[in-house]
């Protein structure tokens, strides 16, 4: 009883560890200017104000980049789904010569420091006209989010039992039928799981975007270029607006979470 | 069937092409940049690379917030994994709450931590509620490395500890309980048991967590920016201005492929030194 209580207060710590940077920020995106800039601070806000936010959101480029970075994201997640999920499904379901290397390709490209990726394509993207656009950024994300899709979308369809597809055979379906009415509507919140991730992962991604666009920036190449000579409540508020998905992605994934990285990582 | 077996690679190819046209080319590209000058090869890149005023301070910070950061997430999310199983009541909204930092970036706990440690911040303000400072005290100057490296610290635990935790968790759910079971009827306590049976079969989980942070801890930029600028030099950060600021491509490169020569090594180092010891498992 009493190792139960102490379990209990030590995960109450850590989620409060995890969770009062977040309320702090917060509480300064919803203060006046002139709370932010108060001292001492109290923890608990003072004035609740949509002035920060409005202010923020108000700043010449936010829009544009917050416009940018969900082009930039919705591309992500568009190709690696389409690129990683056929992998995904001939790694679940097919044997064939090659297949270990593939996975082994894979898994290298986990191990790519972005920069190596990034300063090489500027350079290239300029020739290419992909420089300073949302597509070329997208390629790059997609770089990033593609591995994880391969994998989680084979350990995806791994778990879809294979006599379903047969059944489905022997009744006439052709492949691509069966596929499409059996394996397809089982494997679709899974499929969602992953495209959320490659969303997120191109929504969070600074370094590639901030060096691979000049005016199209994303939101958070748009905030890292501006940090040093904005003041502290843009950067509170733009700070804050980044972490909100972060909180509806893991809800809206909770399920997938060890699946998703616990194949991925493998 | 013989007739389908094109399929699956005509599955993977497109992804295949894809990952030729956005890893290997770059990375070839990055190689070429970094050794070829204006008048053929050269190693006038690293040696500029090398004699520059932030590269030994980059360098340094660099491997050392690797070196501190990365144990200290490994343990407490080995705690935390092994906390979450003596939880019954309320364990998927705790669940919930510990992996919520897998979805915030770099940039953005750069930020929310910049909230605590800036001048007037919350520790400032806490500090001054104890009675310890009563002057707002500068935390991530240029003079102050060493809190700056403690900031920088902290963000970065607080972020990216979520990510070990789910890899681990899913590698305690391959564990067989019949093991854990069989040294309990031996009598081994808790604390055996975890040191002889749970850690040896959690090792390949262990090692892809170590090697997956590892290169992304060598990687640290947006962190570093939020908290102090250029204040705390590290390797990506120094990448990211001689191409953006310097519009030295060359330098750039040079600095990428030894962020990529060290994340080579230590992974080579952890594979090499957590081989998985069969007669511990056995």
């Amino acid at each position: 009883m009493i190792n139960r209580t102490i379990y209990l207060a030590l995960a109450v710590l850590i989620a409060l560890w995890v969770i009062v940077p977040i309320f702090l920020i917060a509480t300064l995106a919803f203060s006046d200017r002139a709370s932010v800039f108060a001292w001492p601070k109290g923890i608990l806000p003072q004035r609740f104000s949509l002035e920060t936010i409005s202010f923020f959101f108000g700043v010449t480029g936010v829009g544009k980049a917050i416009g940018n970075s969900l082009i930039v994201a919705g591309l992500t997640l568009l190709f690696a789904v389409l690129l990683g999920a056929p992998a995904g499904y001939a790694l679940a379901r097919y044997r064939f010569a090659g297949a270990d290397a593939y996975r082994i390709l894979i898994l290298l490209t986990r191990a790519f420091p972005l920069a190596i990726l990034a300063i090489p394509l500027a350079v290239r993207f300029i020739n290419l006209g992909l420089y300073d656009t949302p597509l070329g950024v997208a390629l790059v994300h997609t770089a990033l989010a593609l591995p994880f899709a391969v994998l989680v979308t084979s350990s995806l369809f791994l778990g879809i039992p294979k006599e379903l597809e047969e059944a489905a055979w022997t009744l006439g379906c052709n492949r691509v039928q069966a596929f499409l009415k059996v394996v397809l509507p089982l494997a679709l919140p899974g499929l969602a799981a992953t495209a959320i991730f490659a969303f997120v992962i191109s929504w969070n991604e600074v370094f590639a975007a901030t060096l691979l666009t000049l005016r199209e920036r994303t939101l958070p190449a748009f905030l890292l270029t501006a940090l040093n000579d904005s003041p502290l409540p843009f950067r509170f508020a733009g700070g804050f607006f980044l972490i909100v998905p972060a909180l509806v992605f893991i809800f809206a994934i909770r399920r997938y979470l060890f699946t998703l990285w616990g194949i991925a990582n493998r | 069937m013989r007739s389908e077996r094109y399929i699956p690679y005509l599955l993977v190819l497109p992804s295949v092409i894809f990952l030729l046209f956005l890893f290997a080319w770059p990375l070839v590209e990055a190689l070429l940049l970094s050794i070829r000058g204006s008048e053929g090869w050269t190693l006038e890149h690293f040696q500029r690379m090398a004699a520059d005023l932030y590269f030994k301070d980059a360098l340094k910070y660099t491997v050392l917030l690797a070196v501190v950061v990365v144990p200290l997430q490994v343990i407490l999310a080995l705690c935390m994994a092994m906390l979450l199983g003596g939880i019954s009541r309320g364990r998927d909204l705790f669940l919930y709450v510990w992996t919520i930092p897998l979805g915030i970036s770099d940039l953005a706990a750069g930020i929310a931590w910049l909230a605590i440690f800036t001048e007037r911040g919350y520790l400032n303000s806490f500090l001054q509620a104890l009675g310890l400072i009563h002057e707002p005290r500068l935390w991530l100057s240029y003079e102050t490395p060493a809190m700056l490296f403690l900031a920088v610290v902290a963000a970065e635990v607080w972020r990216a500890t979520a990510i070990v935790f789910v890899i681990l968790v899913a590698g305690l759910q391959l564990i067989p309980k019949e093991y854990s079971e069989a040294a309990e009827v031996f009598g081994a306590t808790p604390w055996r048991r975890f040191w002889r049976v749970t850690l040896p079969l959690l090792m390949p989980s262990l090692q892809v967590a170590l090697i997956l942070r590892t290169i992304l801890a060598l990687e640290v930029f947006a962190v570093v920016v939020a908290l102090g600028g250029r204040n705390l030099p590290v390797l990506a950060g120094e990448a990211y201005f001689w191409y953006n600021a310097y519009q030295n491509p060359g330098v750039a490169a040079a600095y990428s492929v030894l962020i990529l020569g060290i994340s080579v090594l230590a992974t080579l180092l952890y594979l090499r030194l957590m081989r998985p010891r069969q007669e511990v498992v056995a």
